[in-house]
């Protein structure tokens, strides 16, 4: 090999390549039109970096290295190519604690080592450590919640001065082997214990409404611990991965929080996401049923209608049905829209992926700014699944938990039918005044079996 | 790399993440939590190099388990949020495309 063609020459000219093609991709998922390449470009851009770290010099442990991705892989792959997409985020959240999990073991293996770093490299390992221990058992726990392994909240008095004595504690041992004062192995183990049940218990107590900004916190954090531990090994793509992982996921988190009128320190510490608020302010009037047929007739010969879907309609499976009633309607000549809440689904965006699976292509969905100013113009708004965010208590009572929250303006249009299962109050436990309203009807039913007699209404127009 | 230049990599990594991320519309957050996610499956390299320097045998199961969960990381990442991404269709190109739902 010539001389200017060194293996540390490839390696760093691969790195710097991998971290063009991360950033390029992550640019091109910002968009609808580019966003499926923008993840083929990432990919690329990890598979060269993964081939080349092979060349890296002074290596041993071949075979394990092999093994080890082989069997990561293969598991991670099957799992990943049969969850359902309405189980995404947990699927994202158990990756995501992968991610931290593997930059705490980075960690671990320099700190048993206990080799000669400095000051600064040895501060960063352990702070890579714990970030990426809580992270890792943090998103376990998100996951367990979200898939229904883990039902109850965990609370108990005086838990928020406990996690806090959980933190000094793990900082004070992290700090006893960063400045070598004693770096023993037991040190270490404990450092580690303690980072790892506080990711347990700062997460437990969190409600699972909540979970999607916890997620994308930790998703967050462990950008952060990858760039940590980035440093301590010297390597560049860590480093800008991990950091620009770590400050837009930060953006991120900071949007769905927003979006769901909460702040961050509030979703936390607050454990608001489960137990909801209780009774608010009395709603009065009657909730009034309608049929099928007649809800038919009125969509059909309506000008425009809009859908406002919600998780209720995944976890129906009704999604291909709804489409294919709005494809039935288009064809009649009426403007059929859907709008889609910050918060609709289990995290933002999540809806939108949930009806792109079924086939609504993207320009027909507008979000809560494009939208809310329509409703005042459309014939019907056709409320499916979706609860607290078409409450108009969020706008006018203050004493509700969920004041404050922006929703989407159902109420203002001249007709709204809700698709409900039961009479039952919602996800939060809050009474929805808009079932109250007089221009509101119900069409009890299960999500799938209304929209398809929705369908058969429609048709026999003719 | 000396510390200053690593500082100003992080410093300048920091705001190109929150330049990509800041004009992106709410329809595409959970792909995009999902593709960050997965960039941050760079963490296999490290492993990688964490377990091929490992010596006893608790550095190398700990650089084992490492390596095992990048890979998850960065595997599960990638095809999940592939996955996501193949659904987004405009309606012009879903007119040219597989025909969806019973006529």
């Amino acid at each position: 090999m010539p001389a200017f063609l060194s293996a540390d020459l490839l390696i760093q000219g691969s790195y710097l390549l991998t971290a063009f093609l991360f950033i390029m991709g992550l640019k091109r998922m910002s968009s609808p039109v580019t966003a499926r390449s923008g993840i083929v470009w990432a990919g690329a851009g990890m598979l060269l970096a993964t081939l080349v770290t092979f060349l890296y010099p002074d290596m041993t442990n071949y075979p394990l290295i092999i093994a080890a991705i082989v069997v990561g892989s293969a598991v991670a792959w099957w799992s990943g190519k049969r969850v359902a997409m309405t189980d995404m985020p947990q699927m994202i959240a158990l990756y995501n604690g992968m991610g931290g999990g593997a930059a705490a073991a980075i960690a671990a293996v320099e700190l048993y080592r206990g080799g000669d770093h400095g000051l600064v490299t040895m501060v960063l390992a352990v702070a890579g450590g714990l970030i990426g221990a809580v992270s890792f058992s943090g998103s376990l726990i998100a996951f367990g919640k979200l898939q229904g392994l883990i039902k109850r909240s965990f609370r108990f008095s005086g838990q928020q001065i406990f996690n806090l004595l959980l933190l000094v504690v793990a900082l004070a041992l992290g700090g006893m082997v960063a400045l070598h004062l004693n770096a023993s192995p037991a040190i270490v183990t404990a450092f580690f214990a303690a980072a790892l049940l506080l990711g347990i218990t700062m997460t437990l107590p969190i409600g699972g409404a909540d979970m999607p900004v916890v997620i994308s916190l930790y998703n967050a954090l462990t950008g952060l611990a990858v760039a940590f531990e980035g440093f301590v090994l010297g390597n560049a793509a860590m480093i800008i991965a991990g950091t620009v992982v770590g400050s837009a996921g930060t953006l991120l988190t900071q949007l769905m929080a927003r979006a769901m009128n909460r702040s961050l320190g509030n979703v936390l510490f607050s454990g608001f996401g489960e137990s909801g608020g209780g009774a608010a302010g009395e709603v009065t009037g009657s909730m009034k049923s309608i049929e099928a047929s007649d809800v038919g007739v009125m969509m059909a010969f309506a000008s425009k209608v809009i859908i406002i879907p919600g998780y209720g309609m995944a976890v129906a499976q009704a999604q291909h049905k709804v489409w294919e009633l709005t494809q039935l309607l288009v064809d009649r000549g009426v403007t059929v829209k859907f709008a889609i809440h910050p918060v609709a689904g289990r995290m933002p965006g999540h809806m939108n992926v949930l009806l792109a699976e079924a086939g609504v292509p993207y320009d027909l969905i507008a979000d809560l700014d494009e939208i809310n100013a329509e409703f005042e113009t459309a014939d019907v708004a056709l409320v499916i699944g979706a609860n607290d965010v078409v409450n108009p208590v969020a706008r006018n009572d203050k004493s509700s938990p969920i004041y404050g929250m922006p929703i989407l303006n159902a109420d203002k249009a001249k007709n709204c039918i809700v698709v409900k299962r039961g009479q039952g109050a919602g996800f939060s436990g809050i009474e929805n005044a808009l079932f109250y309203l007089d221009n509101t009807r119900m069409l009890y039913g299960d999500g799938q079996k209304a929209v398809a007699e929705l369908i058969a209404a429609v048709k026999a127009i003719g | 790399m000396t510390g200053i230049v690593a500082l100003y990599i992080f410093m300048l990594a920091a705001f190109t993440g929150y330049e990509v991320i800041a004009k992106v519309p709410v329809i595409l957050h959970t792909p995009l939590m999902s593709g960050s996610n997965f960039v941050h499956g760079i963490v296999l390299v490290g492993a990688m190099v964490a377990l091929g320097t490992a010596d006893t045998t608790l550095e190398k199961t700990i650089g084992f388990i490492g390596v095992l969960l990048a890979a998850g990381n960065a595997v599960g990442g990638y095809v999940v949020t592939e996955r996501m991404l193949e659904m987004f269709k405009s309606s012009g190109a879903n007119k040219g495309g597989r025909s969806k739902g019973a006529h």
